[in-house]
């Protein structure tokens, strides 16, 4: 095995030019990529949600932009956000690179798969800025009917932009599923997988069994506008809550595609950085799993005033409260790691003490909304948008930034500055707070979202929004400052420059080789056992 | 890169960031079962649509069934269950490395495959020509004297049960085409004589796939042209 890599060349000079990128079979390669446009998209996402903050300093509409250009902006900052920012942040981003490397493993199961799946996302980005250029899109990203067969805009280019990048959704699970599967390092039993390999299982699960169904949502939607065939279009003898149902019945385990890996995230952080084995393995394991599973029968609380069935509407809130259960397991086993560890206040690690306290919020004025007579109240108000701003922003955003902190080394054998990355990291926090949380107030006291003109009452609220949003933007440009500069003077670090115990510290340098190992590696020990645990005491 | 350590047991379509040609066969078929659960979801989609009409408009549908043509269907039928017989018989002799009979049964479930889309040309033109087009493009009054020269008559909104029946069978019908596509592939493949040395899993896959067409079929066309 040795004979190709005894000269010390990784994965980033391995071979070059731009042909060596764009028709790589290496992972590690394709989830750069995958991060690059990741990162554009969410600057795009960014920039679509200040214009919109922008306009609401003042409680009149039109002093910046119309009330249709609002409109489509909004529209745009959920879809785009979505489809080409949350949803492959942590799985085809980071889960890419690591995936392999945490199992131990010289590729993903599929490696053309994986490029191909990279490819349809970059189809499917180009159909959502034609569909920018050409028409735009007012129907907010939920694409519900009958509105989305009467409007004017780009409907279908942009449903079949969303069709498309479900492809590679789907193509990205699969490939992850056969690759815990089938590609573990002998030894890797599943009790031994990090539990961001569990965390990503558990994501591709739902992108395989639920993204289908939004494909043939979206197909019928692009049917129904083109040939009119009259199944969710009133006027034609459709029934739109089907829309609605089709809908969610993704859309809702869509919600745990976002968020669970931003959870595998999170028990790495907090385990790694507080240098104590991880609290209650098997439960946070599981109930990654439970979630998934809990996921696919919870989507009618998105209905809760469509119309439904009253029983079907106390059915749905029940099941919404069961999944907040697996939800908490894993909120206190992470704090119960915390406890008696010995934390150390790095950047990832105020990451993951951030994500603690935004996802809680989240997750908490959750169970609000999964309240059948408490939604009634708070349906379609900022209430909802601090929520899943809490939620996605909060959860898998905040992860996602740790998480690119923490295998940054790794992923390009340097340190970024450690002084900056704190700064930001207050910025971001004060930022994201002052944005959103006055939100559930706002909606509290009845400000109903996507509304472009608004009482003046609010005004003192929507200012404060606005600010933290700017906040956030002067966070973001300091990361992506000091990460850039850090590619070319940070300092060079050593394999493993947190003590880290999985794989993907300890069997290989950074940056990997070309491919990742020398030899097969072989798994003893699991990846929490810090060597400076005390093992007088339970570190199991 | 090489991987020295086995050469023996070795089939030439080895992939090196596989350990063993045992692993690379197991996940290739993993890969397709998941692929393939993802192909019943999709439909489940369809199948879901259909019964809530059913439920909505269960006359209407009733009266708009009876148009379709169960000769037809169950000609279609029939072809496609024996193409999935000789598409087995392939997969047997892809495994026994006899990639000459391998190729033949390809070809004879190709011939199959064309034979279904024949069948369903003739049965859309016939609609075609009586008014019946998907959607809002039905001809209410040429396709309901269409109706009563069969002794039928049309109840409520006949357009919402063709438009499903096209788009059914229209998304069963790429599926098809995409068969005959991946079929051709593996033929060439077997022409080659690259199925030895146990190495047979793109037949296999592709069986898999065929199969599940097939399978869709046999729930499509009850519901569609039989159920009362």
């Amino acid at each position: 095995m040795a004979d190709a890599h005894s000269t010390e060349s990784n994965y980033l000079t391995a071979t070059t030019g731009l042909k060596s990128w764009l028709f790589t079979l290496d992972h590690k390669r394709i989830g750069l990529m995958y991060l690059v446009g990741v990162l554009v998209f969410f600057l795009a996402g960014g920039v679509f949600a200040l214009t919109l903050r922008t306009e609401l300093l003042t409680p009149q509409g039109g002093d910046f932009i119309s009330a249709t250009t609002y409109n489509k902006m909004f529209t745009l900052h959920g879809a785009v956000m979505v489809f080409l920012v949350i949803i492959p942040s942590v799985p085809a981003a980071l889960g890419n690179f690591l995936l392999p490397l945490m199992l131990g493993a010289k590729d993903v199961a599929f490696p053309r798969l994986n490029l191909l799946s990279f490819w349809i996302y970059t189809l499917g980005s180009m159909f959502f800025l034609f569909t920018l250029a050409a028409g735009q899109l007012d129907t907010g990203w939920t694409f519900y009917t009958p509105y989305s067969n009467t409007t004017g805009t780009a409907v279908i280019s942009a449903t079949f932009g969303a069709f498309i990048l479900g492809f590679s959704s789907i193509l990205t699970g699969l490939n992850f599923i056969v690759t815990v599967h089938k590609m573990r390092a002998p030894g890797m039993t599943w009790n031994k997988m990090p539990l961001m390999v569990w965390a990503l299982y558990s994501t591709a699960v739902i992108q395989v069994l639920a993204t289908p169904v939004l494909a043939i949502t979206l197909l019928l939607l692009i049917v129904e506008r083109t040939l009119m065939i009259g199944i969710f279009d009133p006027a034609m003898g459709g029934d739109p809550v089907l829309y609605q149902h089709f809908f969610w019945f993704y859309s809702h385990p869509a919600v745990y595609i976002m968020i669970l890996p931003g959870f595998g995230i999170e028990s790495e952080l907090i385990a790694v950085h507080s240098r104590k084995h991880i609290f209650g393995y098997k439960a946070i394991a599981l109930s990654s799993v439970a979630i998934a599973i809990i996921s696919f029968v919870v989507w009618g609380h998105h209905m809760f005033v469509s119309g439904q069935s009253e029983l079907a509407g106390i059915v749905f809130s029940f099941l919404t409260f069961a999944v907040a259960v697996p939800t908490a397991i894993k909120t206190f086993s992470w704090v119960a790691t915390l406890y008696k560890g010995s934390i150390e206040f790095n950047t990832p690690m105020l990451y993951g003490l951030m994500f603690l306290f935004t996802f809680s919020i989240g997750g908490l004025t959750g169970i609000f909304l999964g309240a059948l007579s408490v939604d009634v109240h708070l349906h379609d108000t900022y209430f909802v948008v601090a929520h899943f701003h809490y939620v996605m922003m909060g959860g898998t955003i905040i992860a996602f930034v740790g998480g690119i902190h923490h295998w940054w080394p790794k992923m390009f054998g340097v340190m970024y500055s450690e002084k900056w990355g704190k700064i930001s990291a207050l910025f971001i926090f004060v930022g994201f707070n002052m944005t959103f949380f006055n939100q559930f107030l706002l909606g509290q006291q009845g400000m109903p979202r996507r509304y472009w003109s608004y009482a003046p009452q609010f005004q003192q609220q929507h200012i404060l929004s606005t600010v933290g949003g700017y906040l956030l933007l002067v966070g973001f440009m300091i990361i992506a400052i000091y990460l850039v500069h850090s590619l070319r003077n940070g300092e060079k670090v050593g394999p493993n420059p947190w003590n880290a115990q999985s794989l993907e510290w300890t069997a290989t340098a950074s940056p990997p080789i070309e491919h990742n190992f020398h030899g097969q590696p072989r798994v003893e020990n699991d990846p929490y056992n810090f060597p400076e645990i005390d093992r007088t005491g339970s570190s199991h | 890169m090489g991987d020295h350590a086995k050469p023996a047991k070795n089939h030439a379509f080895f992939q090196h960031h596989f350990n063993t040609v045992g692993q690379q066969a197991g996940a290739a078929k993993m890969g397709m079962w998941l692929f393939l659960a993802t192909e019943v979801l999709m439909f489940s989609g369809l199948f879901l649509a259909y019964f809530v009409v059913r439920a909505l408009y269960p006359e209407m549908v009733l009266s708009s069934h009876e148009l379709l043509d169960k000769t037809m269907g169950g000609i279609n039928t029939v072809v496609l269950l024996t193409s999935s017989f000789t598409m087995a018989m392939a997969v047997r002799y892809a495994q026994l490395g006899d990639n000459k009979r391998c190729a033949t049964q390809l070809l004879i479930t190709l011939a199959c495959a064309f034979i279904f889309l024949g069948v369903k040309y003739v049965e859309y033109t016939g609609k075609f020509s009586h008014g019946i087009f998907p959607g809002g493009y039905f001809h209410y009054d040429e396709a309901a004297q269409y109706a009563h020269s069969h002794g039928h008559s049309f109840r409520g909104l006949p357009h919402v049960f063709f438009g499903l029946y096209f788009v059914m069978t229209g998304l069963h019908g790429v599926h098809v085409l995409a068969g005959i596509g991946v079929i051709v592939w593996v033929y060439l493949r077997a022409k080659r004589g690259d199925f030895k040395d146990g190495y047979y899993a793109p037949v296999e896959n592709v069986g898999l796939y065929w199969h599940i067409v097939d399978l869709v079929w046999i729930f499509l066309f009850p519901l569609l042209y039989l159920v009362k």
